[in-house]
């Protein structure tokens, strides 16, 4: 027996077990979020807050049904975007869409100009393309004594029934009377200070205080980013718009050291205390880093959006649509692997039992790989998958087929097993590598155009590749090599079990 | 010894009977629609709408009801049975604010929408002609990377270039034999390719260089083995050894590929039949194109040295 096989089975044997009891459709516990330390903070927070499994299955929008966009800037071509303007946008329809209470929804920037949106598994594909493109709301809200952290989701009058003048165009005797019970209400949200898990609870929550809205966004000029001529420091100026400059002056004038916060779509962005009266001109003092002090006075500038956005390509999918996809994939999957199954066995007999093995432990070690990751399995990405089983059985084929060569040129068995591995590692290494420069390839023209698609086959047939080569050489190597050592008589009498 | 390589003048012969048909098929479809094969809306832009009706209607209530929203002549196919109520329109580019007017519209005129067993699919034609543009380079990237892989993989063995040269040649056959299956499939039955047409289009060159690459591998090695033949004999000698392994290989992809076929979703179908064209097109052109190639260019090569 040669050295360390016994070490590889064991290790064979381990793996094989975890990954059966990741594959499993058993809710998994939830430590095993600390584990996966290569996916993002969010994701694993998300997953703890929502009590999701760590490892489950992801489906794909033409797995589940739902909605991807692709936004982009629209202006002229030539016209550049200011920086950080994109990242803005982005962050703010993330936090429209973290809204929908979707278990994983997707907003990202993709090449300067545009936006990639996919929401899988929303069920009004049209209202969610509504809020993506809506123009968020920018209110100032008394905050009265105290500093609610930027972050804090929270009430406000306007637009909720209590103030429906809408505070912007009202005088200041309607915010007055709204005035009273917001502010001693404010008291409950200091104290849960830091607590971002408060971001996701609906704005109708009862535990929210309700905050008076001074006046919206329409009241601002403009905003920019000044740098303090005493001081150094960076600040953002604003102006207000002269017919609201009577109303503000007077508002700020008698709430001189109180807070008035600044907030976007119901979450406060910035919450900066009042020094003195403001008629026109106003500047936010704060320890601001050049890129908060940009999107703080972008963000005050446009309302929401800092560029406007037109949509380019919009992919809706219907949700029984997947699942009937989803269906009838598994089941065509299940008959072909059976099929390819039942070839190696007939054809190649006793290594092909063990080239069985070892693909159904390929098969285990790539779904768990897939939840792991996690990959998100799209209908081409099952289809990569199915085709990198068939990649995998053609190790062994090379492998067994120079096994059967060497038998017939009168080596020994033992001889053989070696040498069947040793001459074909060359073919197995080329073509697979050929394979993952094709799949590279795919993955870059898939990343680059929202073709989604192409980039979930990419990944599946990648990671195929790749647990493959293990699978095929060192596992069925492994069992080959403890199989020569427990029957070898056995199987030296009967050739035809080699398929010789 | 059987001899393969001997009979090359008919498999090059075999394989042009296969490409011309698709190559008129291209030309004809070129001067009809302006490309070699039906582009869909992810090259040329426009809306692609998948719509489950709950009761059965016809394709002129559908027609009219597009033209009625100012999206003139659609065009509108049936998919599957009458009984699934299901119809596939494509028209120009839709905005949203089209689109949910025409959903109304349709509700109005023709009957509810099944919108859960429905889809939308709209590209701008800006993004459709980036789309193109991407895909060409991805294909040509491609066949460039692998050609340098070749000859690099190849390079202590003499005239790797010629090894690059004919595994290509073997890729560019495949490619036309999937183009052209496509381009008669577009005229007689009208699929339309998508960028996963360009997925399977990466994975047959892949597979194609995969099996040229054993066989190439494979007269590496024999080669310094055996120095007194002559190199067509390597050659033949070589096929044959790899012949099981190629057959064994191919079989299992047709197996799976056929499952899914007959037993997987209608969204996936012409994808799966062009990736099972071209991959029987591959194992076919590394055996009887790329590898006799060689010979040729082995025998041209030593003709002129000698003359």
């Amino acid at each position: 027996m040669r050295d360390r096989t016994p070490y590889w089975f064991l290790f064979i044997i381990v793996l094989t077990a975890l990954a059966l009891w990741i594959d499993l459709p058993v809710q998994h516990p939830q430590w095993l979020n600390d584990l996966l330390l290569w996916q993002p903070q969010e994701a694993r927070d998300n997953n703890r807050r929502l009590g999701l499994d760590p490892v489950r299955t992801h489906l794909g929008l033409d797995l589940q049904g739902g909605l991807q966009v692709l936004l982009e800037a629209d202006l002229p071509p030539d016209q550049t975007l200011s920086e950080g303007a994109m990242e803005t946008a982005r962050q703010i329809i993330e936090r429209r869409v973290n809204g929908l209470g979707l278990a994983e929804p997707l907003v990202q920037l993709q090449g300067e100009r545009r936006i990639i949106v996919e929401l899988p598994g929303v069920a009004n594909p049209d209202e969610a393309l509504a809020l993506i493109r809506e123009t968020g709301l920018l209110e100032f809200v008394n905050a009265g004594p105290s500093y609610i952290p930027p972050g804090t989701r929270v009430r406000t009058t306007y637009g909720t029934g209590e103030a429906d003048t809408g505070p912007a165009e009202g005088a200041g005797t309607t915010t007055e009377v709204q005035a009273t019970p917001t502010l001693t209400a404010t008291t409950p949200i200091t104290g849960s200070e830091g607590l971002t898990a408060t971001e996701t609870i609906t704005p109708t929550e009862p535990a929210l205080p309700l905050l008076e809205t001074v006046m919206t966004g329409a009241a601002l000029q403009d905003a920019q980013v000044v740098r303090n001529p005493r001081t150094g420091e960076i600040e953002v100026a604003f102006q207000i718009r002269p017919e609201k400059a009577a109303f503000f002056e007077e508002f700020t004038g008698s709430h001189i050291n109180q807070y008035l916060c600044i907030v976007l779509d119901k979450v406060v962005i910035s919450c900066p205390v009042i020094r003195n009266a403001i008629r026109e001109n106003g500047v936010i003092q704060g320890q601001f880093t050049l890129a908060e002090a940009r999107n703080l006075a972008l963000q005050l500038r446009y309302g929401a959006l800092p560029v406007p956005l037109r949509i380019e390509t919009v992919r809706s999918i219907g949700a029984t649509l997947g699942e009937d996809s989803i269906r009838k994939s598994i089941r065509a999957g299940i008959i072909g692997v059976l099929v390819v199954l039942s070839f190696m066995l007939i054809y190649y007999r006793f290594p092909g039992f063990l080239a069985d093995l070892a693909l159904i432990i390929y098969a285990l070690l790539n779904l768990a790989v897939f939840k792991l990751l996690p990959v998100t399995m799209t209908l081409p990405g099952i289809t990569g998958f199915l085709l990198s089983t068939g990649m995998a059985v053609d190790a062994n084929i090379l492998i067994f087929e120079r096994m059967k060569e060497e038998l017939r040129w009168g080596r020994s068995l033992r001889m053989a097993i070696e040498a069947g591995f040793d001459r074909a590692w060359t073919s197995i290494r080329d073509s697979n590598l050929s394979t993952i420069i094709i799949s590279v390839i795919l993955y870059w023209f898939g990343t680059n155009f929202g073709a989604s698609a192409v980039k979930g086959f990419a990944i599946t047939l990648i990671l195929g590749v790749l647990i493959s080569m293990f699978t095929a050489v060192i596992v069925t190597r492994t069992f080959l090599r403890l199989a020569f050592h427990w029957v070898q008589s056995w199987l030296e009498e009967h050739p035809w079990l080699l398929g010789v | 010894m059987f001899n393969i390589v001997e009979k090359r003048g008919w498999y090059f012969l075999f394989s042009a009977l296969v490409i011309i048909p698709g190559l008129i098929a291209m030309a004809y479809s070129t001067a009809q629609f302006g490309s070699p094969v039906r582009l869909d809306v992810d090259f040329t832009g426009g809306s692609l709408f998948v719509l489950k009706f709950q009761e059965i209607t016809s394709e002129d209530a559908i027609r009219a009801v597009f033209e009625s929203q100012g999206l003139l002549d659609p065009s509108i196919t049936r998919l599957g049975a009458p009984e699934e109520r299901t119809w596939q329109v494509r028209t120009d580019f839709v905005t949203q604010e089209q689109s949910e007017a025409l959903f109304d519209a349709l509700e109005q005129q023709i009957g509810p929408v099944d919108r859960d067993a429905s889809s939308v699919d709209s590209v701008s034609p800006a993004i459709g002609s980036e789309v193109t543009q991407a895909a060409t380079i991805a294909v040509v990237a491609g066949a460039v990377v692998i050609l340098a892989f070749i000859v690099f993989a190849f390079r202590r063995v003499p005239h790797a270039f010629r090894y690059g040269t004919c595994a290509i040649a073997a890729m560019v056959h495949d490619i036309l034999v999937a183009m052209g299956f496509m381009s008669i499939m577009g005229l007689l039955r009208a699929w339309e390719v998508d960028a996963l047409f360009l997925t399977a289009m990466l994975t047959v060159i892949g597979f194609s260089v995969q099996d040229t690459i054993v066989v190439f591998d494979r007269i590496r090695e024999n080669i310094p083995k055996r120095r007194g033949e002559p190199f067509e004999t390597i050659v033949n000698r070589s096929l044959l050894e790899t012949l099981h392994r190629s057959l064994a290989t191919q079989l299992n992809a047709i197996f799976v590929m056929v499952a899914i076929l007959l037993f997987g979703g209608a969204s996936i179908k012409q994808f799966i039949a062009v990736l099972l064209v071209g991959l029987i097109s591959g194992t076919y052109s590394s055996i009887f194109n790329a590898v006799p190639l060689l010979v040729v260019w082995e025998k041209w090569s030593q003709r002129y040295a000698l003359a």
